[in-house]
């Protein structure tokens, strides 16, 4: 039996969604041009993966089998509208940028593999915490890529100048490359590379 | 007219590729793409379900949906757009279901060559993006038509080549750590690169 503290931590770097588990991907590249709107998908999820395998866990004992992706797939689409509403209301330009990958939150598989994998097996507490954990593994990756996409993209982070452009009067020429949505996989892959160069266990047989 | 169809064709095909410009489908791309017989398979169902779902969708948006749309029946000021994500996922799950029970009945071998990838595709971004991005753009029902054909074959000719290259992959000696995932998300990120050079064209 795992313990909570396990729960949460283990899908940071040993588990992590994106770099082991292939889950989540679709959502993950496209919004990471700038690390604000990389902050609030990564909350967004966050919020949806706890709340969804709190309640699929909540009512696991009374969903037949047959039927449970339907059930499931409900409680995420009204969790995820939930989300979606509440960034158009405060949010408004972010959830401009964020464009359709809010919504797409539905079909992002963390959130189903978890529930399917995770939640249908636990109490609602640990499942609750999963959920928590799991988002942190995908925010950590989403934030990482948004740091250096925003970084070396444009000198700036979260809208401050980090690196003065020489545009500008400074001396970083900015390179291009890195607001193009590409840089995203080729980052994701470094980071792949460095998690498993760290962890050997993860590497696969080729 | 016809031009304009065309365009939009071919655009959706290879300038907005649903996955190697707009990164959707991720999930079952990287990890269904280790064979090309597999990943026929896939692109086959996805251009199927595709170009049912938006129409479909498109329907529903128009004439359920849309502010204004239940006007006949008295209902003018009621504007059900926030209930668009349930109902698309819904939509294309259903038909996700009917094409599994039409093809099992009546193609039994198409079915069987399937197998798998026909459930998988509830849950494959692309089709719920498609649909999304269709109503952000507000198509007209035709124009719906030709946007999920093409992108349906965009996602079908990504998978088909990015399967080829990995199945040339295994003669290559990868770093440990690189093999696997982490060379097919590089390889992915140098196809949409590649991808790129079709955004300067204008339609």
């Amino acid at each position: 039996m795992k313990t909570y503290k396990e729960i949460i931590l283990d899908p940071i770097f040993n588990n992590n969604p994106i770099a082991l588990q292939i889950l989540g991907i679709c959502s993950a590249l496209a919004v990471t041009s700038k690390l604000e709107t990389s902050i609030v998908m990564a909350l967004a999820v966050i919020f949806v993966t706890a709340l969804s395998n709190f309640s699929v866990s909540l009512i696991r004992k009374h969903i037949p089998g047959s039927i449970r992706i339907l059930v499931e797939m409900t409680i995420i689409a009204s969790l995820v509208i939930i989300a979606d509403q509440l960034i158009k209301a405060f949010l408004y330009d972010i959830s401009k940028q964020l464009s359709v990958y809010v919504g797409l939150i539905i079909t992002n598989c963390i959130i189903m593999g978890r529930a399917e994998a995770f939640a249908l097996q636990n109490t609602p507490g640990r499942s609750f915490l999963d959920g928590i954990g799991n988002g942190l593994g995908y925010s950590f990756v989403l934030l990482f890529v948004g740091f250096f996409r925003e970084l070396f993209g444009s000198g700036k982070l979260l809208g401050f100048t980090i690196f003065p452009l020489n545009t500008e009067g400074g001396w970083y020429n900015p390179n291009g490359l890195f607001l193009l949505a590409p840089s995203a996989f080729i980052l994701i892959g470094l980071l792949i590379w460095a998690i498993r160069a760290w962890k050997p266990e993860q590497v696969e047989e080729a | 007219m016809f031009e304009h169809y065309l365009s939009l064709f071919i655009k959706s095909i290879f300038i907005e590729n649903m996955a190697l410009a707009f990164f959707l489908g991720m999930c079952t791309f990287l990890a269904v793409s280790k064979r090309v017989e597999t990943a026929v398979g896939l692109g086959i169902a996805v251009v199927v379900v595709q170009t049912i779902t938006l129409p479909v969708n498109n329907l529903i948006y128009n004439y359920v949906l849309r502010e204004g749309a239940l006007a006949g029946i008295g209902l003018g000021d009621l504007d059900l757009t926030f209930l668009g994500l349930i109902t698309y996922i819904g939509v294309i799950a259903a038909m996700v279901q009917i094409l599994e029970m039409v093809l099992d009945k009546f193609v039994p071998k198409l079915y069987n060559s399937l197998g798998i990838f026909l459930p998988l595709i509830t849950v494959n971004c692309a089709i719920l993006g498609g649909t999304l991005f269709m109503v952000e753009r507000d198509y007209i029902f035709t124009e719906s038509i030709v946007f999920g054909v093409g992108s349906g074959t965009g996602f079908a000719i990504a998978i088909i080549a990015l399967a080829g290259i990995r199945e040339k992959m295994k003669y290559s000696n990868v770093p440990e750590g690189l093999r696997g995932l982490g060379i097919t998300f590089i390889t992915v990120g140098l196809m949409a690169i590649a991808f790129m050079l079709f955004s300067g064209i204008q339609l």
